[in-house]
């Protein structure tokens, strides 16, 4: 059963492991850095379907099935899937999961919903609800632009501080049998906002959500940075993460910077793929989690990984309202055995 | 937090960089120009083959609009106006364009709901506001009788 550590953090002693993980992207996310890590690449950003909602559930779907059978699990052996996704009413998930029968309940934490979901798993596979669960996410470009931004056909430019959503899914088996990764701590982050009210620079928005979140699971550990082999935040993108760092020195004297990497600035190659300060989106801390850290903490080519989903949690109407946007960020320790 | 909002602004303000303000003005003004110049050699162009000023002009717009919506429907303007900005924007283009992508985008949603409804959503303001404009600008011409 899950204790608390401090005021803010939680410790799961029985240790749930990641049994499974998988992660597929577009043509895009496949040509970045990161390409040969994903399970699979869709070359066809539609994945074959007539819509772009219907693509992001495919491509969910499609992570699902993956980790599942990468886990040598059958989704009649699943307790809870745990998803998320950006779209109204989370539509990309639900209707991803709409044929696989398995219980579902739906989380909304923007694109921290992998940390989120992967820490609501934690809490039901540690306290004995569920022996497995799956955790998964998505987020899709074209889906995404049409309901928070522009069509996609729309002839405008970007401003430099702006992201682009990743079109990715990543999805995660969690069991209670011991394995190699395991989710040893997390914690639920408090909403932040310090005023910022572009939305052009989610980055800028999110990084104090990420700052108190580190900072209180630091304090609540007694643990400083180097204690970690990587401190990584969701999608707070180039000028984020520099916000991240200043702010935690700022703030606590703290000096994450030889360990904090960023998932929106590990995806995209800023510098040929044109996507301004880096990538976002609930698919792009999923997908990089869900594939790449995976991959490295089961090879043992790093030990713990403190990961923080960042989220600004406004909406399309909250925007035009004037109101300014509040990040948030869950984290996740992630530890090999 | 002990950083407050104000000091924040500043910091996010630093940390982020500015928009290439040189690069994006001259762009628009060589892409602008073009397609001015262009239009300009369609005026020629259609006057040379017997349309009155009038139509010539009607014309051009026309022909424009339908480049536009062309380019915008094989999914090519957006590439050109990434670059040139409000090069493609300010022009006859660019309200071409507003119109079209909706249009194309919300196909999705069905003809009425979609199409319909959303065809507007980036146009829509130009042309509410751009009809109050010209309702003042006609009081003032007709107020102090400069017609």
């Amino acid at each position: 059963m899950a204790e608390r550590t401090g005021k803010y953090t939680l410790s799961f002693p029985s240790k749930p492991t990641i049994a499974g993980s998988a992660a597929v992207v577009g043509k895009k996310e496949g040509e970045g850095p990161l390409g040969k890590e994903f399970d699979k690449i869709y070359t066809d950003s539609t994945a074959g379907e007539c819509s772009w909602e219907k693509a992001e559930s495919a491509i969910q779907r499609e992570a699902i099935i993956r980790a599942l059978a990468k886990s040598d699990t059958a989704a009649s052996q699943v307790d809870a899937v745990i998803a998320g996704d950006l779209l109204n009413q989370c539509i990309g998930t639900t209707f991803g999961l709409r044929e696989m029968n398995i219980p579902f309940t739906g989380v909304y934490g923007a694109c921290s919903t992998m940390a989120l979901s992967l820490l609501m798993g934690s809490v039901m596979v540690d306290g004995g609800a569920a022996d497995t669960c799956v955790c998964a996410t998505s987020s899709h470009f074209c889906s995404a632009e049409r309901q928070f931004r522009y069509p996609l056909e729309y002839g405008g430019q970007r401003p430099p501080a702006a992201q682009w959503t990743v079109t990715g899914a990543g999805a995660a088996v969690l069991k209670k049998a011991k394995g190699k990764v395991r989710i040893t701590k997390g914690i639920i982050g408090r909403i932040q906002d310090l005023g910022v009210r572009d939305t052009n620079n989610m980055g800028a928005a999110m990084a104090p959500a990420a700052c108190a979140t580190i900072t209180d699971f630091l304090n609540d550990t007694s643990t400083c940075p180097e204690d970690y082999d990587m401190i990584l935040t969701g999608d707070l993108g180039s000028v984020g993460s520099k916000l991240l760092r200043e702010l935690m020195v700022k703030e606590s004297g703290v000096d994450i910077s030889s360990v904090h990497r960023d998932c929106g600035v590990m995806i995209f190659d800023p510098s040929k793929q044109d996507v301004n300060a880096g990538g976002s989106g609930c698919g792009c801390s999923g997908a990089v989690v869900c594939s790449y850290i995976m991959r490295l903490l089961r090879e043992g080519e790093i030990k713990s990984v403190l990961f923080v989903g960042t989220g600004a949690l406004m909406s399309p109407t909250s925007s035009k309202q004037g109101e300014s946007i509040p990040g948030i960020a869950h984290g996740v320790l992630l530890s090999v055995d | 937090m002990a950083v407050t909002g104000k000091e924040y602004e500043k910091m996010a303000q630093k940390a982020s960089p500015a928009s290439p303000m040189v690069k994006n003005f001259l762009m628009a003004y060589l892409t602008g120009g073009l397609i001015c110049t262009f239009g300009e050699g369609l005026f020629t162009l259609y006057s040379y083959f017997g349309a009155s000023e009038k139509d010539a002009r009607t014309a051009v717009s026309v022909t424009l609009i339908f480049i536009t919506a062309f380019l915008t429907g094989i999914g090519v303007f957006d590439k050109i106006a990434r670059f040139a900005g409000a090069g493609t924007i300010v022009p006859i283009t660019g309200f071409a364009n507003s119109v079209a992508s909706p249009a194309l985008e919300f196909q999705s949603e069905g003809r009425i709901m979609g199409t319909g409804v959303q065809m507007f959503s980036i146009a829509g303001p130009v042309i509410v506001y751009g009809t109050a404009a010209a309702v003042v600008y006609g009081l003032i011409v007709w107020i102090f009788r400069l017609y």
